[in-house]
């Protein structure tokens, strides 16, 4: 918009008493071709048209030319044909070049119509098989034991306590023992910088590639095959150290990096020592960032199956003891109690998976509170020393930013 | 030039010793302004050498302006004098650098205590972000664990000196990143105080301010000059006039290292240079 003419609303002050009653200029539209909010009559009949004649052009030729069937096959032919019908109609009615950008919008627009439409299904799904069949207050106090699949009111009497309590001690013992190991492992990543970076680095990355029943495979065959220890929720934890390990590592090395290198030249420069200036500078400076990368990892391990099924085994009564005896685990239930052929089971299992959700939901939420506090930090001082929310928002949903100055 | 390690009591005679009324926080560092001479300094980065032949004697108690175009290799001799030149990978340098005839660089020598002795000063301000201003102050302290009693006075004192208390005496304990960018340069100077250094090392520290600040941060460096050695890197002809009581003109000619052209008192270097390139460089002909 030029300066030189400002547009005014009718109205506005007039030139006389400008001075004392400025009222800025109403904003003007300006023309998009992408936001659906400024799309005209003609597009907006363009795209429907489309929708509708590709929706029975595709009927046509399923069911009636053809004798083809399946709905994923039905929806993708007429997302295809959609797509194709939008780019020619609009291309005769317009032009060529806002036919091209108006699909590979319609295209980036449906790929994250998708994912979070499959996100919200699950989750969605999960409650709904879940929710109605739970009994509140046994699902969270009682165990399998005295498990009756067949007698009508069989949820009424059991619950999965033990398998909450398993996996709650599993993760809480494998984070004791992995979240030090993967702060140092960063810090001689990116602060030591001595010799072998690369190889640690390559081996980190490496690492993180490993198939999570190998890491299960792994720690059976080396303690529980030779009788060093049985199976126990312990053997889960060091299991899950192997999955936490790498992926912890790396975030928080790119959580470290991004912290100034003049704070740790100002550190050394009034004669601290190198494990000072990490300790005292370096660490506190990236702290939410660290807590978040935690967070996260954590949330990452609570979910694996693999590790446990050779590890803690699952147990279908209480075991407190997290480092003797066979252990239950909230994966473990769903994947063994979702394969029985009965209907107690089954809702078992889906409770499970929807305790789980609801666990890995609240750690994304501390997740995002910790990113929020420390924004608050940072607008109250005036600056962002770390763009370590910007890591946060990799993994975690951002809500839709007010678009509105971009037009 | 001796090797023994760096000691107060090992130290010549200073002119007038700071001392603290109350006599607690002492021990860390001298307390006197220090004299360096560097000598015969080359400095490289990997293979490629940026500063050749450096002899130049930086007095007590005074300031000593380092100047010259970008990339003549001022602040690389700037950090050679408290050993931060080491801290970049592939950095070497030959020759000596004494701090009141100790060599900073003898075998023995720490760079941590040659840091404490020697403190420095960013061209951008670097206030430590996840601690409040006192915290700032007294990181050094914390950093060298040593007890001072009287934390509250040192901290007045420090932020005193570098012309901050009065704008930040009601606020002490919010983040150090909450303040103005002059603040925060005034910070980080009290910061380097707080050690009790001999000498005061400045790299360019206004470069990144405004006039007001500039102006305030010089008014601060003139403040502290009697207790400290002060060597100060900077661009700013006016500056250098203003501060300094000495000058250094650095050029490095092309393709060839950064070497010392011209070094005397400020008026000379400015009133009537030895060298036309010097004269050249003040009074604006080039760089």
């Amino acid at each position: 918009m030029s300066i030189d003419t400002p547009v005014r609303t009718p109205g506005a002050a007039s030139s006389a008493d400008a001075e004392t009653t400025v009222m800025p200029p109403a904003p003007r539209r300006l023309p998009s071709a992408i936001r659906p909010g400024d799309f005209s009559s003609t597009d907006v009949a363009l795209l429907a048209f489309s929708a509708l004649s590709s929706f029975f052009l595709v009927w046509v030729a399923f069911y009636q030319i053809t004798s083809l069937s399946g709905v994923l096959g039905f929806l993708v032919s007429w997302f295809v044909l959609f797509i194709a019908m939008t780019w020619i109609s609009t291309a005769q009615v317009i032009e060529r070049q806002v036919a091209t950008d108006r699909v590979v919008a319609t295209l980036v627009v449906s790929a994250a119509v998708l994912v979070v439409g499959l996100v919200l299904f699950i989750v969605l799904w999960v409650a709904y098989k879940a929710v109605p069949s739970i009994h509140w207050t046994s699902l969270f106090t009682k165990d399998q034991k005295n498990f009756q699949p067949a007698s009508p009111n069989a949820l009424s009497t059991v619950g999965i306590s033990e398998a909450i309590v398993g996996t709650m001690e599993q993760v809480a013992v494998a984070a004791l023992i992995g979240v030090p190991i993967a702060i140092t492992t960063a810090v001689f990543l990116n602060e030591v910088k001595g010799r072998g970076v690369k190889l640690v680095r390559t081996v980190v990355t490496a690492m993180s590639g490993t198939p999570s029943v190998v890491a299960g495979v792994f720690i059976y065959s080396i303690f529980i095959i030779d009788h060093i220890m049985n199976y126990s929720g312990f053997a889960a934890s060091l299991a899950l150290v192997v999955i936490l390990l790498p992926s912890v590592t790396r975030v928080v090395e790119e959580v470290l990096r991004v912290v100034p290198s003049g704070l740790r030249e100002a550190s050394l420069a009034l004669g601290a020592p190198e494990w000072r200036t990490t300790w005292s500078v370096v660490l506190p400076t990236a702290r939410s960032g660290v807590v978040t990368a935690v967070l996260l990892g954590v949330a990452r391990i609570v979910g694996e199956t693999a590790p446990l099924i050779f590890t803690a085994f699952g147990s279908q009564v209480m075991n407190w003891n997290v480092f003797h005896g066979a252990q239950g685990a909230l994966p473990i239930v769903i994947y063994s109690d979702v394969r029985q052929a009965n209907q107690s089971f089954l809702d078992l299992a889906f409770q499970a998976g929807f305790v789980l959700m609801s666990l890995v939901l609240v750690l994304f939420v501390l997740a995002r509170l910790f990113s929020r506090v420390r924004d608050k930090d940072a607008k109250k001082r005036g600056d962002l020393p770390i763009e370590d929310d910007a890591l946060a928002r990799m993994f975690l949903p951002v809500p839709m930013e007010k678009s509105e100055n971009l037009s | 030039m001796t090797t023994t390690p760096l000691r107060t009591d090992d130290m010549a005679p200073a002119p007038a010793p700071a001392r603290d009324p109350k006599g607690d926080h002492l021990r860390l560092a001298g307390s006197a302004a220090g004299e360096i001479e560097a000598e015969g300094v080359y400095a490289w980065f990997g293979s490629r050498l940026v500063l050749e032949n450096v002899t130049l004697t930086m007095e007590r108690s005074k300031v000593t302006a380092l100047i010259g175009p970008s990339g003549c290799g001022k602040s690389t001799f700037l950090r050679i004098l408290n050993r931060m030149h080491e801290v970049v990978p592939g950095a070497q340098l030959a020759g000596t650098v004494g701090l009141n005839g100790v060599d900073i660089y003898g075998s023995g020598q720490r760079a941590m205590d040659t840091r404490r002795h020697i403190g420095m000063v960013f061209q951008k301000p670097n206030p430590f972000p996840a601690m409040t201003i006192q915290e700032n102050v007294l990181a050094g302290l914390k950093f060298s664990r040593s007890q001072a009693k009287h934390r509250d006075d040192l901290v007045e004192e420090m932020l005193t000196k570098a012309g901050l208390w009065n704008e930040v005496k009601d606020r002490l304990g919010s983040l150090g990143g909450a303040l103005s960018g002059g603040q925060q340069q005034r910070l980080c100077i009290a910061r380097s105080l707080a050690v009790r250094p001999s000498v005061l090392l400045m790299d360019e520290p206004c470069s990144a301010l405004d006039p007001t600040s500039t102006l305030r941060i010089e008014k601060t460096i003139q403040d502290i000059a009697g207790e400290v050695t002060v060597v100060i890197v900077t661009h700013n002809m006016q500056q250098a006039q203003r501060v300094s009581d000495f000058c250094a003109f650095f050029l490095a000619e092309e393709n060839k290292p950064g070497r010392v052209v011209e070094a005397g008192p400020t008026e000379l270097m400015f009133g009537n240079p030895a060298d036309p390139r010097t004269a050249d460089y003040v009074n604006g002909q080039f760089g």
